[in-house]
C-alpha cells in the first residue's frame, strides 16, 4: 500500500482538480500574502492617478490611521476564533479614552505608564465583565456584548454629559505619542506592528492560545479532549477587554480630544477588517496579522478615494462590497477546496 | 430468557486491566443499563454485540467518562475508577474512538493528534517541527500515509478514526474502545484498521471492538460479550460460540404482547422503488408496497433505512434507480413533487424534523395542509383550528390546548401530532421512520392500530423499525438492510427474529443485481 504512488495516479486520473484545491489551499493558508497584495495594488493605482498618496506624510498618515482599528483586532480576532464575537469594543474604547482625557484634564502632570495602565485597566475590567457573562451565564456572546455595547457607552454618556476634552488638556508628550515619529515612522504605528506581532507570534506558538483554535473549531471536540473551554473563552474577552482599553488611550493620543462619542460604530469597523483579514466569522482559523492587514486596507481604500476624487460617501458601499467579497472569496474557496480533498482521499482509498 | 453460558465474565486467564460491575444508567424513565458487566484483560480484543438498544454505547460511555453510572462501578487495575469527565478517563489510559470521531476541522492532523500536548521548545514555544514528525512516526508505526500537515476537514471517516488511534497511542492508551469502527469503513479500510488494531494489541494494548458484524467477531476478536437490552448475556472466547448461538443471545427476550396487525387483502401496487442508488450510502434498493401492505425496511442502525426513505421521499437526490407512485414517475430530490404524488414521511426524529416545537399544536398540524386551510394565502385561524381539531379528536391527541407548544406534549403525542399531519393528506403512501421509538407502551398499541387500520383503508404503508418484534408483528413483508444493500425479504410467515437478525448482519449474503 504505497499511497505516495496512488496520489501520483490520483492525479493522473483529475491533475486539474487537484491543482485547484492546491491553489486553494495555498491561497487560504497566504490570506496574508493576498491581502498584501490587495493592499499594493490600491496603492499603486491610487499613486498611478497622484504621486502624493505615496509621499511619506501620505504613507505615515495611512499607517497612523488603521493603527487604532488594527489594535482592537487584536482582541477581536482572538474572540472571533473561539466561535465567539465582541461588540462591546469601541464602547469600551470609548470609555477608556474619556477616563484618561478626564484625568490629564484633572492632573496634566500624572504619570504616563500609570494611564496607560489605568486604561488597559478600564478595559480589562470591561472585558472580565463580557467574559463572565458569556461563560458563567452561557448567554451567546453577540447579545452580551450586544447589551455591553449600550451599557458601557451609556455609562460613558452619563459620566461625560456634554463635555469634551480639548487638545489643550493633554500633555505635549501624551500627544506625542499620536503624532511623533521614529525615522520617519510614526509612534502609533510601531506600537500597532509590535501588538499584532507579539499576538500573531503567540497564537501560533503558545499552547494555550492553540486552544483558542480548537474551541473556535469544534467546541464539544474541545470539551472532549479536555480543554478548558469556559476558562479559555474568558480568556479572550479579558484580552479583547483590555485591548480595546490601550486603544482608547492610543485612540485619544491621535484625535487630541474626546466626548463621550469616542469610537462609536469602531466594532463594526473593526470586524470588517478581521472578517477582510481572513479570520473565519464562525471561528477555527485566521491570524492576527491577517486581521491587521484588513485594518490597513480598509483604511487605505477610504483615504484613496479621497485623493482619486470620489466622493468619500462611496467608501461605505466599497467596504462593505469588500466585506460581502471576502467571505463570499472564502465560501468559494473553501467549497472547492474540501471535495478535492475528499476526492483526494477517496481515490486513494479506491487504490488500497 | 434464553440460556446463558457463564453466570459471570469468563477470564481468558490473562490480568483483568478493566472490569464492569452492574453498571446501571437510566435517563429519565429510559433504563439503558440496567445490569453492564464486562471484563478486558491484558492484551486482547474482546467484541462487545448486540442489537440496537441493548445499552453497549452507554457501557462505551461510561467507560469514557460521558457518563457517570448511577449504580455499579468500574474497576481499573483493579482499583475503582470513578470517572468525573472525559478528560479523567483519558488520564486514565482509556481512549474511545467513536463512530464518527470529533476532530477539529480546522487545525492540522498533527496538532489534532497533540492538541494540549504540543511538543515544546525552549520558552514553550510549540515545536511545530517535532510535533510533525512525530505525528508521521505515530502513522508509520500504524503503517498509513496520512499527511500530518493536512487540515483535519475532508478526511475520510477511516481516516480520522486512525487520527484518533495514533492520538490514544501517543498518550500511552492501555485500553481502546472502538464503537463500531467498521460501520462507515470500505471493506480495505477494515482491513487496514484491523492490521492497525492487531498492531496495539502486540505493543501491549487491550481493545473493546463493538461491532454488528458477526463475521469480524470470528476472524478478529478473541472473546466476545453479549449484551441484550441493557443487561448482560453471556462472555464467550469467540472459537467456542457458534454465529446460531450469538444471535439466539442477541434477540432471545421475554415475548411482549404487541398489537398484531389485522390482515388485509393487498391491492395494486402503489409504491414502487427500483434500483434505488445514492453513492457511498445505499445500492440498489428495489422495493414495492401494494394497497392495504404494511412494508417493514428492518436492519440495524446505519444501514441506510432512513437514508432510503429520504430518497423515496425526495429529501435526498438519487443516483440511480426510480420511484414510481401508482405508475408515475417521481422527480428526484423534490420532497414537493412526493408529496404532490402522495408520499407521506414520518421522520425518525419528530422533535428535530417532524415537528415545529415551538408552534401550536394546531398549526403544526395543519403545516402540510394550507392550503386548506388558508384563503388568498392568509391562515385562517377558524379554519385551521377546526381542521386541526378534526385530526387531533381522530387520532386521540391529549392535550391541554390546541394552541399550546408542540413541545408541551409527551413523546407518544407529540408522534400523534406528526401523523396528523401527515395523515390530513390522505396520503396515498406512508412512509413511517421509528414510528413507536420512545414512546410509553400504550400509546404504541394505539400507533400500531392505527397503521393497521390505515392499511385497512387502502394506504400503502412502509414502516422502518428497529425493533424486532414490532417488525413482526406489524409487516406483511419483511425487507432487511444491510450496508446499504438489500440482505434478506421475507413473507409474513417465514418473518421470525432470527432470520431478520442473520440478514440484518450480513451473515445471510447480499442480493445480487
Amino acid at each position: 500500500m504505497s499511497t505516495a504512488a496512488d496520489l501520483g495516479r490520483a492525479e493522473d486520473a483529475g491533475p486539474s482538480r487537484l491543482r485547484t484545491a492546491h491553489i486553494a489551499e495555498s491561497l487560504l493558508r497566504w490570506r496574508e500574502l493576498a491581502i498584501a497584495l490587495a493592499l499594493l495594488l490600491v496603492v499603486g493605482l491610487t499613486a498611478a492617478d497622484n504621486s502624493d498618496f505615496v509621499s511619506v506624510t501620505s504613507l505615515q498618515q495611512l499607517l497612523s490611521g488603521a493603527a487604532v482599528i488594527a489594535f482592537l483586532a487584536i482582541g477581536e480576532t482572538i474572540v472571533i476564533i473561539t466561535r465567539n464575537v465582541d461588540l462591546s469594543v469601541g464602547s469600551v474604547l470609548g470609555l477608556s479614552a474619556y477616563l484618561v482625557g478626564t484625568v490629564f484634564q484633572h492632573h496634566p502632570h500624572f504619570p504616563m505608564p500609570l494611564v496607560f495602565l489605568l486604561a488597559l485597566g478600564v478595559g480589562l475590567g470591561c472585558g472580565v465583565v463580557n467574559g463572565a457573562l458569556v461563560t458563567l451565564l452561557r448567554v451567546p456572546s453577540l447579545v452580551v456584548t450586544l447589551g455591553t455595547l449600550y451599557v458601557f457607552r451609556g455609562l460613558d454618556a452619563v459620566w461625560a454629559g456634554g463635555n469634551q476634552v480639548g487638545a489643550y488638556s493633554l500633555p505635549t508628550s501624551f500627544n506625542d505619542i499620536g503624532y511623533g515619529t521614529v525615522a520617519d515612522v510614526p509612534y502609533l504605528g510601531i506600537i500597532a506592528i509590535v501588538g499584532v506581532g507579539v499576538a500573531t507570534y503567540l497564537l501560533h506558538a503558545a499552547r494555550p492560545a492553540r486552544d483558542f483554535y480548537a474551541i473556535g473549531s469544534s467546541p464539544e471536540a474541545a470539551r472532549l479532549a479536555g480543554i478548558p473551554v469556559a476558562r479559555r473563552v474568558f480568556t479572550a474577552f479579558v484580552i479583547s477587554g483590555a485591548v480595546s482599553g490601550l486603544a482608547g488611550a492610543l485612540w485619544l493620543s491621535f484625535y487630541g480630544s474626546v466626548d463621550s462619542t469616542a469610537g462609536t460604530g469602531y466594532e463594526l469597523e473593526v470586524i470588517a477588517a478581521v472578517v477582510v483579514g481572513g479570520v473565519a466569522i464562525f471561528g477555527g482559523s485566521g491570524t492576527v496579522l491577517g486581521a491587521a492587514l484588513g485594518a490597513l486596507l480598509l483604511n487605505t481604500i477610504g483615504s484613496a478615494l479621497v485623493v482619486v476624487r470620489i466622493s468619500s460617501s462611496w467608501e461605505m458601499a466599497l467596504q462593505g462590497a469588500l466585506l460581502v467579497g471576502a467571505i463570499t472569496f472564502d465560501r468559494i474557496i473553501s467549497r472547492s477546496v474540501v471535495p478535492a480533498l475528499q476526492t483526494r482521499r477517496s481515490t486513494r482509498a479506491a487504490r488500497v | 430468557m434464553t440460556e446463558r453460558l457463564s453466570a459471570s465474565p469468563e477470564s481468558a486467564g490473562g490480568t483483568p486491566v478493566l472490569v464492569a460491575e452492574h453498571l446501571v444508567k437510566s435517563f429519565g424513565a429510559v433504563r439503558a443499563l440496567i445490569d453492564g458487566q464486562f471484563e478486558l484483560t491484558q492484551g486482547e480484543i474482546h467484541a462487545l454485540v448486540g442489537e440496537n438498544g441493548a445499552g453497549k454505547s452507554t457501557l462505551v460511555k461510561v467507560i469514557a467518562g460521558v457518563h457517570r453510572p448511577d449504580g455499579g462501578h468500574l474497576l481499573l487495575d483493579g482499583e475503582i475508577a470513578d470517572f468525573a469527565s472525559a478528560a479523567e478517563s483519558q488520564r486514565a489510559g482509556i481512549a474511545v474512538i467513536f463512530q464518527e470521531p470529533l476532530l477539529f476541522p480546522d487545525l492540522s492532523v498533527a496538532e489534532n493528534i497533540f492538541i494540549e500536548r504540543q511538543p515544546v521548545l525552549r520558552g514553550r514555544r510549540i515545536d511545530w517541527r517535532r510535533m510533525q514528525s512525530q505525528a508521521a512516526a505515530l502513522f508509520e508505526r500504524l503503517g498509513v500515509r496520512i499527511d500530518p500537515r493536512r487540515p483535519a476537514r475532508g478526511l475520510s471517516i477511516a481516516d480520522q478514526q486512525l487520527v484518533e488511534i495514533a492520538k490514544a497511542i501517543s498518550r500511552q492508551a492501555r485500553v481502546i474502545v472502538m464503537d463500531e469502527p467498521t460501520a462507515a469503513l470500505t471493506p480495505s479500510e477494515v482491513e487496514r484498521l484491523f492490521r492497525v488494531i492487531d498492531t496495539l494489541r502486540l505493543e501491549g494494548a487491550s481493545v473493546i471492538f463493538i461491532t454488528h458484524r458477526l463475521d469480524e467477531v470470528f476472524a478478529f476478536c478473541d472473546r466476545v460479550t453479549v449484551m441484550r437490552d441493557g443487561r448482560y448475556v453471556l462472555t464467550s472466547v469467540a472459537a467456542e460460540i457458534t454465529t446460531e448461538a450469538m444471535i439466539r443471545a442477541m434477540v432471545g427476550r421475554d415475548t411482549e404482547a404487541l398489537f398484531a396487525k389485522t390482515a388485509t387483502a393487498a391491492g395494486e401496487v402503489v409504491l414502487e422503488v427500483e434500483h434505488l442508488t445514492r453513492e457511498g450510502v445505499f445500492t440498489d434498493v428495489s422495493l414495492s408496497v401494494r394497497r392495504g401492505e404494511i412494508v417493514a425496511l428492518a436492519g440495524l442502525v446505519g444501514a441506510g433505512r432512513s437514508e432510503v426513505a429520504r430518497a423515496i421521499f425526495g429529501i435526498d437526490r438519487r443516483d440511480a434507480g426510480s420511484v414510481r407512485v401508482n405508475g408515475k414517475a417521481l422527480r428526484s430530490g423534490s420532497p414537493a413533487a412526493a408529496m404532490d404524488a402522495g408520499i407521506a414521511l414520518v421522520p425518525e426524529d419528530r422533535r428535530q424534523q417532524g415537528l415545529v416545537l415551538d408552534l401550536s399544536i394546531e398549526r403544526n398540524v395543519a403545516l402540510a395542509s394550507l392550503k386548506r386551510v388558508t384563503h388568498l394565502q392568509l391562515i385562517l385561524p377558524g379554519n385551521e383550528r377546526r381542521f386541526a381539531r378534526a385530526w387531533t379528536t381522530r387520532l386521540q391527541v391529549k392535550a391541554q390546548s390546541l394552541s399550546s407548544a408542540a413541545s408541551t406534549l409527551s413523546g407518544g403525542n407529540q408522534q400523534k401530532v406528526v401523523l396528523a399531519k401527515w395523515l390530513a393528506r390522505s396520503p396515498a403512501v406512508l412512509i413511517v421512520d421509528e414510528p413507536t421509538r420512545g414512546i410509553d407502551v400504550g400509546t404504541k398499541a394505539e400507533v400500531h392500530r392505527l397503521l393497521s387500520d390505515l392499511a385497512a383503508s387502502g394506504v400503502a404503508v412502509l414502516m422502518i423499525s428497529s425493533e424486532l418484534p414490532e417488525v413482526i408483528g406489524m409487516a406483511d413483508r419483511v425487507i432487511v438492510l444491510f450496508e446499504g444493500r438489500v440482505a434478506g425479504r421475507f413473507d409474513r410467515a417465514e418473518a421470525d427474529e432470527d432470520a431478520i437478525m442473520h440478514a440484518a448482519t450480513g451473515l445471510a449474503g447480499l442480493e445480487v443485481a
